[in-house]
């Protein structure tokens, strides 16, 4: 029914935290790159604005293909309210069942799929450093 | 169907990513992203169903598999859709940059 409002809501707050990391980053590592400081292979890591990237492009990727699968259902309209369950209180009161079960759960896995996919990640960039590190 | 389609199309974009040199040229990892966070979503709201339905859910009537596969693949369609417009966006190859510098 509306069930992808729930990963909306968190695509908005994860955007909104990506681009303050974002800017954060740039203060920390422009005055490094202006006085001249190399990086080297040891430095290399995955940077939080990379990670969270990657969980809005999972958020915003799911969000737009399943809004327009309620358009095609004819549940999201072109028109105010633009939700069909907004039009009687008991398909409000379904509508937000939904959104509280399957939305939630949307939510959860998208997320804890982001966080398996970063711990994945993380490990493989540790091991690429600790092997560097034995070649030298 | 329209879960299915999804997940084909996620595990093929992310073969081309693992395969492709010009992955961060060309972005796949993004169209990748899109396909697995909607996959994601609709496998949850496959579980729900079938937690509702139990084996109904897999007898559905063939004007009903049609129109969830079609749903599919006009989906996969509008990944790649919004895959291209933040590409031709970033520009990461700077073609506009060359094309307006050409004038």
């Amino acid at each position: 029914m509306a069930c992808f409002i729930v990963p909306a809501v968190e695509a908005v707050a994860v955007t909104a935290a990506y681009l303050a990391t974002k800017k954060h980053e740039q203060k920390i590592t422009a005055p490094k790159l202006s006085n001249g400081v190399q990086t080297t292979d040891s430095d290399v890591k995955i940077t939080w604005s990379k990670r969270l990237g990657w969980l809005m492009a999972l958020l915003w990727g799911g969000v737009l293909l399943l809004a327009f699968e309620h358009f095609w259902h004819g549940e999201v309209v072109p028109f105010p309210p633009f939700l069909s369950a907004m039009s009687s209180p008991e398909d409000t009161a379904e509508m937000l069942h939904e959104m509280a079960t399957v939305g939630v759960s949307m939510a959860v896995t998208v997320t804890a799929f982001w966080g398996v996919m970063c711990g994945i990640a993380e490990a493989k960039v540790k091991r690429v450093k600790a092997s560097l590190a034995k070649e030298n | 169907m329209t879960l299915l389609i999804t997940i084909l199309a996620a595990a093929v974009s992310t073969v081309v990513w693992y395969a492709s040199e010009k992955r961060d040229e060309y972005k796949f990892g993004l169209l990748t992203l899109i396909y697995w966070g909607a996959s994601l979503m609709w496998m949850m709201d496959f579980v729900f169903e079938y937690a509702e339905l139990k084996t109904e859910y897999f007898t559905q009537s063939f004007a009903d598999i049609l129109n969830d596969s079609l749903l599919g693949v006009t989906v996969v369609v509008i990944g790649l859709i919004a895959w291209l417009a933040v590409l031709l966006i970033k520009d990461p190859k700077g073609m506009f940059k060359k094309r307006l510098l050409k004038k």
